[in-house]
Parts: structure tokens; sequence; C-alpha cells
């Protein structure tokens, strides 16, 4: 049977660069490039194998991002996904996490996947709560924290991590899971599937289009504002000492201070 | 003016409160007049606990049907909440379940969700969050702009858990509204992965390694040292995700929280994200042969060497005072 699999791709800044906020939105600055959430490539990995293993189908990449951003979409593209809806529009300036999940909620329905992968939280957003927030807008059954996922006829069986090991989640389709990373090995695109990514549908959607009231989008509605940004409490650093085959006395020199031994 | 009325979500580890929920009961104590809990499953096991943490009664959503948490729970907060019985705010602890309980919840009440925080001050005109961001270099403020029940998603440690000496919780049952297609989710089994010794986020010591071990059978040097200590494991996402060592050792941003009396960190370089899930530990001991290393930045003491010198001769030593 084969598959239809929309993965949520967010696109970020380079995490590894310089982070801002913006002094008067206190916004994460996003003008610069942006790049596809490296968690977001263990979500597209898991659903080009779910579909594979279905015997058929695609993925569809569902992504929200400022400035028509597509380098993000490129990337997954490149790995092998069919095609993308972005949902750009300057109304969404400031948006939350629930009005980002009613954003990708509408751009899904119009997909009408059989399953929904997300990672389990953002590298940059980190809320954790995008993925159950669309489940919920959707009326679809969620799993979230999968660090295994198979796929069984119409049932996606899932190894859910907990505080003491992992449960064994079986879930009906259509529904939503969140992938941990990991969890696959994502493929690095080959020359082919970069080659091929250029050409690859990406159908860009505003909030009107989504048929959305932008009122409950964009800062305003958000309903949430940011008091204030000061240094954290800086730790003092401490005694360094460079080893010369006795460094490890030091150690319990100190932990003897402590009264740890 | 304190708060009327807040609600604290109960996850359970087994057949246990997990210790974050009771650190939010404590802290919903010092806010408001009337503390109350949720929980799901039998609740008169945790009952006294629960309430010598300050809860008043304890609501329980008494059968998942073989589901998980999140929908069920979040359906029969929202049933009570619509029905008029809102509390001034929501405080869910960020564990597995309380994060699929909030998703759905804010959801289903249309109620935006402050995550990540780690920090609660009654501001006298409603409750202000803090977040740590940057790696914890910053800390950010925020509050709710509109009335209704804010939801509040804390992260563990935060703050500390304190019996206050009060009785047991009155219970009660809160029944959940049919779920339809969201509820269909079926746990079929569960497995533990129970690892001697104390648990990461409770060890008063926490030895972790980081890539810098070279490789996965070099672990053994950490887990030796902790055992020797009487402490926990702890790791960097970088072996975690090289799978050296399975996700619950994983300390940081998407790993756990730690404060122990003393957390020894070995060949980790000191990520933002690693550091902001250990710089609250008491004392902070970290070996790496990269003296510019920014994990030294936050060291009270700092050995620049080899881990695979250093560890073994550590262990031999205590090995011989044991
Ligand atoms: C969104 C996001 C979330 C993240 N969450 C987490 C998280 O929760 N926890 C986490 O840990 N990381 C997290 N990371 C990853 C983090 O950014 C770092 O990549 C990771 O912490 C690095 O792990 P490490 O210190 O073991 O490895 P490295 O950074 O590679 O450091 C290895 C260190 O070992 C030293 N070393 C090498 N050989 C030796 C030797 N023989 N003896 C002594 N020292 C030696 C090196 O000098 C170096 O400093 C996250 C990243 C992102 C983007
Ligand atoms: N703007 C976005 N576009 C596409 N997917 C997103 C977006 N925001 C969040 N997601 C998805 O939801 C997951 C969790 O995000 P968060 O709730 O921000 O931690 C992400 O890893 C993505 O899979």
């Amino acid at each position: 049977m084969p598959m239809k699999v929309v993965v949520c791709v967010k696109q970020i800044p380079d995490p590894a660069g310089e982070l801002r906020l913006d002094p008067a939105s206190h916004n994460l600055v996003r003008d610069g490039k942006l790049i596809l959430d490296e968690s977001d490539s263990y979500g597209v990995e898991m659903g080009l194998q779910l579909a594979e293993q279905a015997g058929g189908g695609e993925v569809t990449l569902v992504s929200m991002a400022p400035h028509s951003e597509t380098s993000g979409l490129r990337t997954a593209l490149a790995m092998g996904a069919a095609g993308a809806i972005l949902v750009s529009d300057r109304a969404l300036e400031g948006t939350d996490a629930l009005g980002t999940a009613k954003v990708l909620a509408a751009a899904i329905r119009r997909a009408q996947p059989d399953l929904v992968l997300a990672a389990t939280e953002s590298s940059d957003g980190y809320t954790g709560t995008v993925p159950v927030q669309i489940a919920e807008l959707l009326g679809l059954p969620s799993v979230t924290f999968s660090k295994k996922v198979t796929v069984n006829g119409d049932k996606v069986l899932v190894e859910r991590q907990t505080e003491q090991g992992y449960d064994e989640v079986e879930v009906p389709l259509p529904a939503v899971v969140t992938v941990t990373a990991g969890v696959v090995e994502p493929r690095y695109p080959s020359f082919k599937g970069i080659m091929a990514a250029k050409s690859k549908p990406v159908e860009e959607l505003t909030v009107a289009d989504l048929g959305l009231d932008p009122a409950s989008l964009g800062a305003g509605g958000s309903r949430q504002q940011v008091v204030s940004v000061v240094p954290a409490e800086a730790r003092a650093a401490g005694e360094i000492v460079t080893d010369d085959g006795e460094g490890f006395q030091q150690v319990l020199a100190y932990l003897e201070r402590i009264k740890v031994i | 003016m304190p708060l009327g009325t807040i609600w604290v979500v109960i996850d359970r580890v087994g057949d246990k409160v997990a210790t974050v929920s009771l650190e939010l009961l404590s802290k919903a104590r010092e806010l408001a007049g009337n503390v109350e809990a949720v929980t799901w499953g039998d609740p008169s096991s945790i009952a006294t606990e629960v309430g010598a943490h300050g809860a008043s009664s304890l609501h329980a959503v008494l059968d998942l049907a073989g589901g998980l948490p999140g929908p069920v729970v979040a359906a029969a907060v929202a049933a009570k909440v619509q029905s008029g019985a809102a509390p001034d705010a929501i405080l869910v602890p960020q564990t597995y379940n309380g994060r699929d309980i909030a998703g759905r919840l804010s959801a289903r009440l249309d109620r935006p969700v402050l995550t990540n925080i780690v920090g609660l001050e009654d501001s006298g005109d409603g409750l202000v969050s803090e977040h740590a961001i940057f790696g914890g270099s910053e800390v950010l403020r925020a509050r709710f702009t509109d009335a209704g029940p804010g939801i509040f998603v804390v992260r563990a440690k935060s703050f500390p858990a304190e019996a206050s000496g009060t009785g047991p919780a009155e219970t009660d049952t809160w029944e959940s509204p049919e779920l339809a297609a969201t509820g269909a989710a079926k746990v079929l089994s569960s497995h533990s992965e129970q690892s001697e010794g104390p648990k990461l986020d409770e060890a008063p010591v926490v030895v972790s390694g980081g890539r810098g071990l070279g490789d996965a059978g070099s672990y053994q040097l950490i887990e030796d040292l902790a055992r020797l200590l009487k402490g926990a494991a702890g790791a960097s996402r970088a072996i975690v995700d090289a799978g050296w060592v399975p996700y619950s050792h994983q300390v940081g941003q998407t790993g756990k929280t730690v404060k122990p009396n003393v957390y020894i960190a070995c060949g980790i370089s000191g990520a933002t994200q690693h550091m902001v899930g250990m710089k609250g530990s008491k004392n902070i001991i970290a070996i790496n042969k990269d003296q510019e290393a920014p994990i030294f930045s936050i060291a009270d003491l700092g050995i620049v060497g080899d881990v695979k010198k250093v560890l073994p001769q550590l262990i031999e030593a205590l090995e011989k005072r044991a």
C-alpha cells in the first residue's frame, strides 16, 4: 500500500553561527540564510525509508519560514522528498508554537497524508509542543519521542522513549509521530539528488491561501511577551592545572575537600 | 497578592511520583493559596506524598484505556477549564508525557504555552517565567498577555522539592470526554533499561564522558569512576548520537538537567547545549586535553590532560582506598 508521508521541516539559522535576539521584538534574528534543522533530517530519512518499505508512496515536506526561504527545503528535497509546501507570510512574524501548529496543520490538511513525521523538538525553538498541537488540531493520535518506527499495514509500531526505558506503542494511521535524533542515519544528498532538487515543486502559500485568521497568528496572536533578557549570573572559573602525571591527585584532593571521599 | 489556585500535573515513573512534579508542587504552594494536583491511574498510592508537598486535592483520570496519558489527561483538564473551574495557572513538568499533555491542552483550549521554564515568580500582575537561553548565558523572562489560565511547562531541577508536612491530598476522579481518533495510540508493552546505582538526575555525583573518550569501550572508565564515587554516569550528546551509550545518559538541553554536588566532565568540550544541563552543579571538575575547551570556563578544577591517562590513575587510586 503506497504511503503518503508529510515531514515537517523547520529551516533555522545555522546553530554553529552567532545567534542573537532582535533587541526590539526579542525574536531570534532569522535574516540570513536558513538551513535544514538537523533534527528534521532524521524525520526526512525516516519518511523516505518508510515510504520505500510500504512499497511506494512519497514524502512531502511542510515548512513555515520567513522570506520565502527554501534552502533548507532544497537539502531535504535533495535527500529524496518529492515536493514541498512552504508557508511564508509577513503576517507570521513572531508566531508562537500554537500559531505555528495552526499554520502547519492547515498546510498538512491539504496534503492528506497517512503519516506526519516531525522532530521531538526544533534546535532553535525547542518548545517540543508543535507536533502534538498539530495532532490535536487535526484530530489525530500521536506518539512522541520515537526511537524506532516501523509500519505494519495501516498501523505504525513505535518504540517510545520513557524515563525508565521504552514503551512499545501501536498507532493506527493517519497519525503524527515525532522522532528523536539518531533514530536513523540521514543520507547525504547525492549530486544527482541535488540537481534534481532544483526542479522539484515547492508550493508557496500565504495565510490567506490557508484560510486562517491572521489575528490568531504573528506576534499579536501569540498572547505572550518577553519582559526582559539579561545576562545570567556568571560562574567564576576555578583553578586550571596541566597534568604532569599527578593530575589525578588534584582531583582526589578536591573530592576530599568537598567530602565526597 | 498571591494567586488563587494553581493546578499541577503529576507525572509518574512506575508507581512513583516524578520528582519534577514534587518540585512544581512546592513552587506552586509558594505562589498560590490553593494547589491542586492532576494525575492519571490509581491516585491512592501517591495522595500522601502529593499532599505533603502542598496539594489540597488530587484529581485522577482513572482509566487511560491502554493509551498514552497525553490526549486523555489534556481532554479531562480542558473539560474542567471549560466548565468554569479554571485555575490561575497550570504547571506541567517538562517530561515525555508532560509535553504531550501541554501541547494537546494548549490546542484544545486555544491557549498559548510557555516551555523550557527554569524559574517562576509572581510579578504582582501575573506570573513571569524564566528561561535559560543561549546555553544559559542569558536569562529571558516572559509572561502571558491575556487572561485565562497560562500553561507553563517547567524543566526538572528548577525548584527544590520540599515537603511541608500537610496531610494527604483528597482524591477524586475526573472524567475524560470521548476522544475519538486522538486517543488511538495504545501501549503494548513497557521495557525497563534499569541501570544499577543512583539515577542520573538524583545522584550526588555525576561522572560524564564525551567524544574525548575516543571510543565506545572507554566509556567503561566513566562507569567505573561513577561506581567508585557512588554516582551516576552521564554523557554528552555526541556519544549518545554515536550510539556509544543510550539516550537516558544524555545531559544537556535535549537531555537531563543535573545539579549534583559534583559533576566530573571527561573529554567533553563544553558546548552551550551541554553546559545548560549541568552548570547548576555545586562543584565542577573537568578533564580535557585542550586547555582552550569552553568547559574550563565554568570548572572549579580543570585538569588539562588525557582522559585515557588521568581516569585509570584516578580509578586505581580510589580502588586502593576502598
Ligand atoms: C539543538 C541542539 C541540542 C543539543 N543538545 C545537547 C545536549 O542535550 N547535550 C549535549 O551534550 N550536547 C547537545 N548538543 C550537542 C553539542 O552542541 C555538542 O556537539 C556536544 O555536546 C559535543 O559533545 P562532546 O563535548 O562530547 O564532543 P566534542 O565537542 O567533540 O568535544 C570533545 C572534547 O574532548 C577533548 N578530548 C579529545 N581527546 C581527549 C583526550 N584523550 N583526553 C581528554 N580530552 C580529550 C577535546 O579537546 C574536546 O574538547 C546539542 C546540539 C544542538 C544543535
Ligand atoms: N516553522 C516550522 N516549520 C516546519 N516544521 C516545524 C516548524 N516549527 C516546528 N516544526 C516541527 O515541529 C518540531 C518541534 O518543534 P518545536 O515545537 O519548535 O520544538 C520541529 O522539529 C519540526 O519538525
